[in-house]
């Protein structure tokens, strides 16, 4: 095994009792401190290939090793290593924060350690309401709860299910802190996520799955590059009616009543001379006689190349 | 033995019933005081000595095994179903645990209520009617295998059930009658031979018989059948228990 892969996901496939073959064939690597997000739409096996891993879901076939432990047979070895934060959020209702997560601690295996507990409550402002029963804290809170009960035995890898899911911003990027905060400390994080700002914003690298097969695993910044599309928006001096027959149709379109035109391109395609075909775009329209007042342009974000990714049939 | 582990679970379920200490405590010790009250006061008077004993002297045993049977049940059944219900078992299915530990923490902690329960109402009884207990060492054996064993039937029930109908179908349906029918409040010697075969076919019958043995040295049938009994059931509640953790039925997808 690769040291520098702390999950090591080989030929997993899931198919549930109902039939519902929920992971096809999956080989992931998770490389040790990084930041993995998994992308996927609803129903896509997301919350599936994070339960085999953590061990509460039966895998149909494949194996999963945590650190070099099979997470079968050296459970106790693997799953030491792991704190799962689940995406609903469940909860003792009427314990306090303060015994649900030394309770958590415990259920590990790992002797008292009131300091640590109070290390992880205070780094996700829970200190406060360390004497609150949980039934009486708000749903962001309880998520909070349920990141402190993840980190109370101290796990070298941390998985994260949509965490941020009904968060309001504020609370998001406390958690996105914490996130870096354990990144820092060497944490592994594998997150799943909908909102792609937050992949955008967090992840070194990105999953995409879909139909239960993982389509794609990339570093963010190749994949943005890769696969962003470029566009090269002109604003024209004199409005056009529309389009010269001398330029390319296929890249081009009218905007803004004729004011403006939009040039795509695929940011893939640097390397060569003249990768993105500007420069002879604009020799065409000097040759047309168009002339514009100002340009700019932009990438497409993460959330564009994902909504085309997962578009696309199966 | 990752015994920090159980120590945790162990220490939870304990101190869940101290929360609710009134249900878990008050509640049986008063029905049991019913019990008393309306058969050994009331009715009780109005019988002659059961074999050798006074009816209300009779009864304490099997009004201890009635509540031993259906608070073992409840309390074990609702402990596992609680957190199934509520979701919170995806931490004790994630963490390094065995089964086997899962079952001792649960179980445990729900067998232990029972028997200090058990041990209350004995004490509750003994305000209402004298009695004496000729073997208590054997009272206790079978205090504790029998909230052992009702306390694994309650683990199974509680992993079964999936809703809260179902959770008390089990103890309303089967556990209650046969507890009433297993010679509670009487000796099997007062029913008719006809009734008298078929009661040996409940089991209960021989928990009851048992227990009454080891306060007054005399049951329906022999404390080895008893022994016997209750062993079986013993060794069936962990087949089934451990069955259920190999196959992963109702927890594991």
């Amino acid at each position: 095994m690769n040291e520098h892969n702390v999950i090591r996901v080989e030929a997993l496939s899931k198919t549930y009792d109902s039939g519902f073959q929920a992971l096809k064939d999956i080989d992931l690597d998770i490389r040790h401190g990084e930041i993995f997000a998994l992308l996927g739409p609803n129903g896509a096996g997301k919350t599936t290939l994070i339960s085999v891993i953590c061990g509460l879901v039966n895998a149909s076939s494949g194996r999963v090793r945590v650190a070099g432990h099979d997470n079968v047979v050296d459970y106790r070895q693997a799953r030491r290593l792991i704190g799962l934060v689940p995406q609903e959020l469940t909860s003792e209702a009427f314990s306090t924060v303060w015994d649900t997560v030394s309770f958590s601690r415990g259920l590990f295996g790992k002797p008292k350690d009131p300091a640590h507990i109070e290390r992880v409550l205070t780094s996700l402002s829970l200190w406060d309401k360390r004497r609150n029963r949980l039934i009486t804290l708000s749903g962001g809170m309880k998520r909070r709860v349920l990141i402190a009960k993840a980190l109370a035995h101290e796990p070298e890898i941390l998985f994260l299910d949509e965490p941020t899911a009904g968060v309001d911003v504020e609370l998001r990027r406390d958690m996105w802190e914490v996130v870096r905060g354990l990144r820092e400390r060497g944490v592994t994080i594998i997150l799943t996520t909908h909102y792609i700002e937050e992949a955008e914003e967090m992840a070194d690298r990105i999953g995409v799955i879909r139909a239960g097969e993982l389509v794609l695993v990339e570093e963010k910044r190749e994949l943005m590059r890769k696969l962003g599309r470029k566009q090269l928006t002109l604003q024209l001096r004199e409005p056009l009616e529309r389009l010269p027959d001398s330029l390319d149709a296929s890249r081009l379109t009218l905007a803004d009543d004729g004011q403006a035109l939009i040039y795509t391109y695929d940011a893939r395609t640097n390397g060569d001379d003249d990768p993105s075909g500007i420069a002879e775009l604009l020799a065409e329209l000097d040759a047309a006689g168009i002339h514009f007042k100002d340009l700019h342009t932009r990438q497409s974000s993460l959330e564009e190349i994902f909504v085309n990714l997962v578009r696309e049939a199966p | 033995m990752n015994l920090e582990s159980v120590k945790t679970l162990y220490v939870a379920e304990m101190s869940r019933s101290l929360r609710t200490v009134l249900q878990s405590i008050i509640s049986p010790v008063i029905s049991t005081s019913l019990y008393f009250v309306v058969f050994g006061a009331a009715i009780g008077t109005r019988i002659s000595e059961v074999a050798g004993v006074s009816y209300g002297a009779f009864i304490v045993p099997g009004l201890i095994m009635l509540m031993l049977l259906t608070q073992s049940v409840s309390n074990a059944s609702f402990g596992i179903f609680f957190p199934r219900f509520s979701g919170s078992i995806y931490e004790i299915l994630s963490a390094p645990v065995s089964y086997f530990e899962v079952v001792l923490g649960f179980v445990g902690a729900a067998a232990t209520k029972s028997v200090i329960l058990g041990l209350i109402v004995l004490g509750t009884a003994s305000l209402f009617v004298p009695f004496s207990i000729a073997h208590p060492l054997v009272m206790l054996l079978f205090l504790v295998l029998t909230a052992l064993t009702f306390s694994l039937l309650g683990f199974i029930i509680g992993i079964w059930a999936d809703g809260f109908e179902k959770l008390q179908l089990v103890p309303l349906l089967v556990i209650t009658p046969l507890t009433f029918l297993g010679g509670t409040f009487y000796s099997i010697d007062m029913l008719p031979p006809f009734w008298q075969a078929v009661t040996l076919a409940n089991p209960v019958v021989y928990l009851v018989s048992g227990f009454r043995w080891s306060f007054y040295g005399m049951g329906d049938v022999s404390i080895w059948a008893s022994l016997g009994v209750i062993g079986l059931f013993l060794a069936s509640s962990l087949a089934v228990v451990s069955w259920i953790f190999r196959s992963g039925y109702r927890l594991k997808p």
